[in-house]
């Protein structure tokens, strides 16, 4: 089981989307990066994403991992947000017959999962349709 | 540099191997591949393990295997590139001959999965893909191969039956492979009806959680040429990286390792795909195999699916794409299926593949990968 500092340490990211936007390229680099991706710099400044986007694929998972078990079966998708970020996350409120490639999702902040009953709540963001 | 060939490969039955233990699967099989290479001494041996960690518990196999192989003071690694581990090892162990830095090398894998229940060997796997960013939100392995498939089918029409036949065609290969873990043949209605694992990909759309080992021995050529054993070179070795994360590629249906590393091997080769007899790729789900055509250049792009449906890489056809039965149905234990995709294409180059042989096999490739394509390795064989 990890210690907190590794859950905390990425809150900002998964609490307020907070991304680092390259001061050479403009790249926006989710989660922040040291080095951009795209052109080498090591300079960013902070941004936040674009809370809108749209789904580029997705499944439906039947067979799930710890500590997922409880959830499945859930659908996850790949969504491109309003600013050219892509991640992956959860879709929720949504029929799984209504999942498709293009469909218009917003993040929301939700609660992903959980260790036990003392353990830690773990916090993200998911799709929802818009 | 030096050139190199394989002179000895081990392997035995793949499958639930319940009696035995990561250390005895792995001394089985290389004293298998150094009586066929016919060598009394090893001056290094390299394995590539994905994670004995989380499966067994156990790190430091690099002492735990020369140990129990009885080779101690012999210098080892273990080299850990995820599902490529295998591949990257005979890598090393590749480069460490051609250097000119030792002479003969043990090269294996090994993989033991059964240690451990099903959902915690799915953790284990899913530490392949970004654990923060993927597996935090509930992502499988299967889950990142059918978000692949989505888009695919989505942008080329690549249909569900197209992925079926991948199984279809490798299992009927592997029921010709006394190795297998499952030498059986199946059905396109079987793989249809089978139970979903994440949409579209259903459990027959997947390779199997497996123990096992394979090894080879490789030397420099000329030593292998004075020994009289049968010479398979290795003439072309390619390696690249791609991002962890899928949701961070350019392309979702495009395999850019895969299709570096080919480009490398190949032009270290001096060869053209098109003068590759066969070819044992990661097939680790049956959208992986479809893809991987496309990026080695055996089909255009988003022509994969439709390639298996006319039988372009059949046992028969114009590029036979795993005749061993690939991960499909020979099995894959992780670490050690880039060193079996290399004692396939030996076998096959020196005519021993019984009745799954590939007539007239005279050059074949392997393809190994890991995770969704955050690491791949090709190497390029040639029969002398």
């Amino acid at each position: 089981m990890p210690t907190p500092s590794r859950y905390w340490r990425e809150i900002p990211q998964r609490y307020r989307m907070e991304a680092g936007k390259c001061k050479a390229c403009g790249f926006v680099a989710f989660p922040p990066r040291v080095v951009c991706p795209a052109c080498g710099a090591r300079e960013f400044v902070p941004a936040k994403l674009a809370d809108g986007g749209k789904i580029l694929t997705y499944t439906i998972i039947r067979v799930p991992p710890r500590p997922f078990e409880d959830q499945a079966p859930y659908a996850v998708g790949i969504a491109e947000l309003d600013d050219g970020v892509k991640l992956t996350a959860q879709v929720v409120d949504c029929d799984f017959a209504d999942l498709k490639v293009g469909l218009r999702v917003r993040l929301e902040f939700r609660k992903l999962s959980e260790e036990g009953e003392a353990g830690i709540i773990y916090y993200g963001y998911k799709f929802v349709p818009e | 540099m030096r050139d190199v060939a394989i002179i000895g490969v081990g392997m035995t039955k793949w499958g639930e191997l319940w009696e035995k233990s990561l250390r005895t699967i792995f001394t089985e099989t290389a004293l298998l591949a150094i009586a066929d290479a016919g060598v009394d001494k090893i001056d290094s041996m390299v394995v590539g393990c994905m994670s004995s960690g989380l499966f067994v518990g156990q790190e430091h196999l690099s002492s735990l295997l020369a140990d129990y192989l009885g080779r101690t003071p012999v210098a080892a690694a273990r080299v850990e590139s995820a599902c490529s581990s295998g591949g990257l090892a005979l890598r090393q162990g590749f480069i460490e001959v051609a250097s000119g830095m030792s002479d003969v090398v043990l090269v294996g894998g090994v993989e033991k999965m059964t240690d451990v229940t099903g959902c915690e060997a799915t953790y284990a796997l899913g530490t392949a893909a970004d654990q923060e960013y993927e597996g935090y939100h509930g992502l499988t392995f299967p889950g990142l191969y059918a978000m692949m498939a989505v888009a695919h089918m989505h942008r080329y029409g690549t249909t569900r039956e197209q992925l079926a036949l991948v199984a279809v065609k490798n299992h009927d290969n592997g029921s010709r492979n006394p190795l297998a873990q499952f030498p059986f043949k199946i059905t396109v209605e079987g793989v249809l009806n089978s139970v979903l694992v994440a949409d579209p990909l259903r459990i027959l759309d997947c390779s199997p959680i497996t123990d096992g080992a394979a090894a080879v021995v490789l030397c420099p050529a000329d030593m292998a040429r004075k020994m009289k054993k049968p010479v398979v070179r290795i003439t072309g070795s390619g390696q690249a990286t791609d991002t962890i994360a899928l949701a961070s590629r350019k392309d979702l249906t495009w395999l850019e390792s895969t299709h570096i590393a080919a480009q490398k091997a190949l032009a270290m080769a001096g060869r053209k795909v098109d003068e590759i007899d066969l070819f044992e790729v990661h097939d680790c789900f049956t959208i992986a195999e479809i893809m991987v055509t496309e990026a080695l250049g055996l089909v255009e792009k988003g022509r994969g699916g439709r390639a298996v449906e006319e039988g372009l890489t059949a046992r028969g056809g114009r590029f036979p794409v795993n005749p061993s039965g690939g991960l499909k149905a020979k099995g894959h234990p992780v670490g050690a299926t880039g060193v079996a995709q290399a004692i396939e294409v030996v076998k096959q180059l020196r005519g021993e593949a019984g009745d799954r042989q590939v007539k007239g096999a005279r050059r074949g490739l392997t393809q190994n990968m890991g995770g969704t394509g955050g690491s791949s390795l090709v190497h390029v064989f040639e029969a002398e």
